[in-house]
């Protein structure tokens, strides 16, 4: 009998989210199942590591890999999933560019470790006491992962085959990708496993946008009433799909809410930030820096703007210096 | 090499053809003197620096960039300056989030008459991201 | 890059000492040859001679090169000699760049290490780069031969009359009524005393006959669009409220005018002389067709005038209250600027006493005293009639001073020993000529300059302290008194005289910002309009298409003028002699297959270049009218948009060049 491909799907810095998509194929999950063998699944499934250590190089067909790495574990379990797959697959932004978590590069292990198990407010008065990576207990020694300064993006530990892009991945990617790997129809390696071009390519509003698409205002979108019939951008919202690798059918739109920018920018482009910030401020319709700098104001974090999920893949993915906790 | 030795500072420079450029070609031909820590790459507008080459500049190891165009009102190609301009203030405003000093990126309006000022711009940039020490982009990374 | 690896020759020049004494070539040399894509490494005295270039198509022929990199001086001066090597020896030129080790360098940097390291880094960057360029072509568009000039001086007079005997439809455009310009306004010109309306009027009538020439007096230039070969032009032409095509010039309207005797300061004049509403500005004026000035004439006032003029007119019938402005349209190749000068305002120098003693008067209103046509009929007059026992000619009046302009005007000591010259000669005056240096370099002009000496002229070297009329003695009295510091004899003189001249500099317009950026060129330090360079490409400037002569570029004689006029002239005619023009390959392009239709480049062309086609929503530029500044390129949320010879690539590469040492 002809065995089913093994796959694995693990989990590093990240929210859940990503395993969420899988389940949310619905119906859609069982003919997955039907057919693949999951042999390692840590949120849903009874596998330990040894199980895939156990495993021959390469026996794995494909491994999905979601979150961002920034634990000496998650990088372990990269590698180690790297040497037993044939494909390993970037599930979802923190894998594919570091993701939200990525913003943590705006800080630093200690002054992360300071806030939150020091000076938080809600930290009760703990005598002091992080996590450390090892400690000796009555019962023995415990290890804990090294918690690194820097948080990084999966194929910047480990070679990455494929993409799958979004915060999550929409449940019809997922099932393309799946699908692709099981006919063995997929690109050649590296291809970021969505559409080639921007959002507002397959996005409903964009033929509403103004003959000279320029704006004289910016508008933060819970500060704003959203007309849901016309562009978000040409309202002055700050919408990211023109730097924004499509795919996802828009659907943050369809629900009024501009993009973020989940899937990254496209294959052109490195720095996703670095363009939205060429594009955004290109189209602010003035000529003196002190009105720029108004209407500027209505950005008041750039880098949580405009690098939401990308931080860590950026030309510049870190502060040099950690600023004060706000 | 003393250890209390400033390292010299490198620094990019985008310059537009028709004003900062023939600017410096000027300060050339007048055997201006200036620290040769300021390397030019030359662009047909300021308009065309894309903040991606700011940002790998910086990523590559440029301690100061330096990005210069016509005056406001004087672009060759009418207000591409003006986009630059534009695109330097949110630039500026995110590079402070990563903690990067006002004084390594630095816009200048130079026109092709004006050497003097490239000399005193060149000069004056270096001197301070000299003083400012490396850039060490990335934590070094 | 078609799949070819690529064979890189660098070459790098010593310029004779320019570079090599300064950079350590063969350092450079061999820092060369390990560069990645590096065939051949050559260093030449002048890379940019014929032996130079032979070099570089020899390696190409028998070396396979297919990529070149020149290291010497600045692109503006050689690019395009180093491209046209390359075409002769069959390699596409845009394989070709430059690395400027020389103005950027050499030229700047004292230390030889730090030049050198500098030259190595810009060298890496241009050899990465050169990597990544990829064969282009150069476009064509058609070119009109229509040619505007602005400006009807003896320069754009000259210009006009070169370029219409070539075959050329001409535009001539001067703002005031008549041409001239200030040429016209003068008496004897130096160094041979011709009288400068003997010698300028032919050429003013050959313009008003030559059938190839349209004049546009009393208009001035608005708008100029598009590019060269096709520039768009709007004229405003002012309305004189008389026809043109009636006015004989017979001067009857003026004679008959309600007002029986001239009242009203005449421009021509510099106020020294009166003219009447209606009037003819001088009468050699070309054209000779009177002019109404609404702000005096009666009629246009009150309404109520007995129009004594229609009148005179009679049938000829070409007094015309209702003209109004008309706004032309010129389509035009080329665009010849010619705009002249205006003379230094000496009421600035207030210790010098312009406008606040009557005895003191700049050059240009003693030409105008001089000339016999003038208010004066050619006697040297003060302003109440007197003749002058005693005139001071004072040197350098706002020229080579700090405060006022730096350079040297060229031609003030010229025309202050013609001034000193004639006036002795109508007045017997005494002449006594102020003078920092005495600067006469021109053909003739020191043969003028020693025929003078022997005139019996006071020449004393000192600038001028200051012009008073307090008296310091009884000889003083009544008089103007020159202060200056005699240099020579190490004291300080009190001459005192009845006239003072005022040799006043030659300035750039007033309005020389407007014109500038109407026309897309650049002024210069000093405030004139600044030539592409000054050895290689004196006439024309960075706006392709669009050329300057005579004073709007710098101070200068009429022999240099009329010599500039000339050459712009040709330079205009060859650009659009062939009937198209080849337009430089540094376009935008859009890969349609990744274009999203966003939408954000399309208000951002400052051409217009950039269109949004709805089937299949992707935006496409015009290679017509797109002029290459990149500025969509950068913009361009997807990457969709690059630009041919600045691709992200070609950049990125020459700035990790740049960053290697």
């Amino acid at each position: 009998m002809a065995e089913k491909p093994k796959v694995a799907f693990y989990w590093c810095a990240s929210c859940g989210g990503c395993e969420e998509a899988v389940v949310d194929l619905a119906d859609g999950i069982l003919e997955v199942v039907g057919a693949v063998d999951i042999v390692f699944w840590p949120v849903a499934l009874d596998f330990k590591v040894p199980d895939v250590e156990a495993l021959p190089d390469g026996g794995l067909a494909a491994s999905f890999i979601n979150g961002a790495i920034r634990l000496s574990e998650q990088e372990e379990m990269a590698r180690l999933l790297r040497r037993k797959s044939k494909y390993v697959i970037a599930f979802g932004s923190c894998s594919h560019m570091g993701g939200v978590p990525g913003l943590a590069n705006l800080w630093d292990k200690k002054s992360i470790f300071d806030w939150y198990y020091h000076k938080a407010p809600s930290v009760e008065d703990g005598g002091g006491r992080e996590p450390r990576e090892s400690v000796e207990v009555p019962e023995g020694r415990l290890e804990l992962p090294a918690f690194w300064d820097t948080v990084k993006t999966l194929d910047q530990v480990i070679p990455v085959d494929y993409y799958l892009p979004g915060c999550p991945p929409t449940p019809k990617l997922v099932a393309n990708a799946v699908g692709a790997l099981l006919r063995g129809e997929l690109p050649p390696k590296g291809a970021v496993l969505a559409s080639p071009r921007a959002l507002c390519h397959e996005c409903p509003l964009n033929d509403t946008k103004p003959e000279k698409l320029l704006l004289k205002d910016l508008k933060r979108i819970h500060l704003t009433t959203v007309d849901p019939t016309k562009c978000l951008l040409a309202q002055g919202i700050l919408c990211l799909g023109p730097a924004t690798r499509g795919g996802c059918e828009a659907l943050c739109i369809q629900a009024n809410m501009p993009c973020t920018g989940c899937f990254g920018p496209t294959d052109e482009v490195r720095d996703q930030g670095g363009k939205a910030i060429s594009y955004l401020s290109s189209i602010l319709d003035f000529d003196e820096a002190s009105e720029i700098e108004r209407a500027l104001e209505a950005i008041p974090d750039p880098v949580g703007t405009f690098y939401r999920y990308s931080l860590p893949r950026a030309y510049l993915r870190r502060t040099r210096e950690v600023k004060r906790h706000a | 090499m003393m250890p209390t030795e400033p390292v010299e500072p490198k620094i990019v420079a985008f310059v537009c053809n028709w004003c900062t450029y023939i600017a410096a070609d000027t300060a050339g031909v007048a055997r201006a003197r200036y620290s040769p820590n300021v390397r030019l790459v030359r662009t047909m507008c300021s308009g065309r620096v894309d903040p991606q080459f700011v940002l790998a500049a910086f990523e590559r190891g440029a301690d100061g960039v330096l990005v210069c165009g016509c005056h406001p009102r004087d672009c060759h190609y009418t207000s591409g300056n003006y986009k630059t301009l534009r695109r330097f203030l949110l630039l500026k405003k995110m590079l402070a989030q990563l903690a990067i000093e006002e004084d390594r990126l630095r816009l200048e309006w130079i026109s092709a008459s004006e050497a003097e000022k490239f000399r005193k711009v060149v000069e004056d940039m270096t001197d301070r991201v000299r003083r400012l020490g490396p850039l060490r982009a990335n934590g070094g990374d | 890059m078609n799949g070819e690896e690529p064979r890189i020759g660098v070459y790098v020049c010593d310029c004779g000492f320019n570079i090599a004494g300064v950079v350590n070539v063969p350092e450079l040399v061999d820092y060369a040859m390990a560069l990645g894509g590096v065939a051949v490494v050559r260093e030449y005295k002048y890379m940019c001679s014929s032996p130079g270039q032979e070099i570089i198509q020899k390696d190409i022929r028998e070396l396979g090169l297919n990529r070149i990199v020149v290291a010497s001086c600045s692109p503006h001066l050689h690019e395009a000699t180093f491209r046209r090597a390359a075409e002769g020896a069959e390699i596409n030129p845009f394989l070709v760049h430059m690395v400027n080790i020389r103005e950027h360098v050499a030229w700047v940097t004292k230390d030889r290490r730090e030049a050198t390291e500098k030259a190595k880094a810009l060298l890496a960057a241009g050899v990465a780069r050169v990597a990544r360029h990829t064969p282009l072509e150069r476009r064509e568009a058609p070119v009109r031969s229509e040619l505007l000039i602005i400006g009807g001086g003896i320069a754009g007079i000259q210009a006009a009359l070169t370029a219409a005997d070539a075959g050329r439809r001409v535009y001539l455009v001067e703002r005031e009524p008549s041409i001239g310009g200030h040429m016209a306004m003068f008496d004897k010109t130096f160094p041979t005393l011709d009288c400068a309306a003997c010698i300028l009027t032919p050429k003013m009538t050959a313009v008003k006959n030559h059938p190839n020439i349209t004049l546009l007096s009393y208009s001035e230039v608005v708008s100029v669009d598009g590019y060269v070969g096709n520039f768009k032009v709007k004229v405003r032409r002012k309305p004189r409220y008389v026809d043109e095509t009636k006015c004989v010039g017979c001067y009857e309207c003026i004679e008959q005018c309600v007002y029986k005797t001239p009242k009203f300061p005449s421009e021509f004049e510099l106020g020294l002389g009166k003219r009447k509403p209606i009037y003819i500005p001088f009468p050699q004026a070309i054209p000779l067709v009177a002019v109404i000035d609404p702000e005096t004439c009666i009629e246009f006032k009150t309404g109520r005038c007995k129009k004594t003029c229609v009148e005179a007119c009679g049938d000829r019938d070409a007094i015309d209250f209702g003209q109004t402005e008309q706004v032309i349209e010129l389509d035009v190749g080329a665009i010849l600027v010619a705009t002249g000068f205006q003379v230094f305002d000496a009421a600035r120098m207030t210790n010098y006493g312009y406008r606040r003693f009557p005895g003191v008067f700049n050059a240009l209103e003693v030409e105008r005293l001089a000339a016999s046509n003038g208010p004066t009929r050619g006697e040297i007059v003060l302003r109440d009639g007197r003749t002058p026992t005693a005139v001071a000619i004072v040197h350098c009046v706002g020229s080579r001073d700090v405060n006022y302009n730096p350079y040297c005007s060229k031609v003030c000591c010229m025309y202050s020993l013609k001034l000193a010259h004639l006036v002795k000669e109508r007045t017997r005056a005494e002449i006594y000529n102020f003078y920092i240096d005495m600067r006469t370099p021109g053909k003739g002009y020191e043969e003028f300059y020693q025929r003078l000496l022997e005139e019996n002229l006071h020449l004393i070297r000192g600038k001028v302290a200051q012009i008073t009329d307090i008296p310091d003695s009884a000889q003083e009295e009544g008089k103007l008194i020159v202060v200056a510091e005699d240099t020579l004899l190490g004291i300080v003189r009190r001459v005192p005289v009845d006239m003072v001249i005022l040799s006043v500099a030659l300035e750039p317009r007033a309005d020389k910002e407007e014109v500038r950026r109407m026309l897309n060129i650049s002024c210069g330090s000093e405030g004139f309009f600044l030539e592409k360079h000054p050895k290689l490409a004196p006439m024309a400037t960075m706006s392709d298409g669009i050329f300057i002569a005579g004073a709007c570029q710098g101070p200068k004689d009429i022999p240099e003028t009329v010599a500039q006029a000339e050459a712009a002239a040709a330079e205009a005619i060859a650009l659009t002699s062939k009937g198209f023009i080849t337009l430089e390959p540094n376009l935008a392009y859009i890969e349609e297959a990744l274009c999203s239709g966003c939408q954000i480049c399309i208000p951002l062309c400052p051409y217009n270049a950039i269109e949004l086609d709805r089937e299949p929503m992707v935006a496409r530029i015009s290679d017509v009218l797109c002029k290459g500044c990149g500025v969509c390129v950068a913009a361009c949320p997807s990457g969709a948009i690059r630009q041919r010879l600045f691709e992200d690539e070609q950049i990125m590469d020459e700035l990790a060049g740049v960053l290697t040492r």
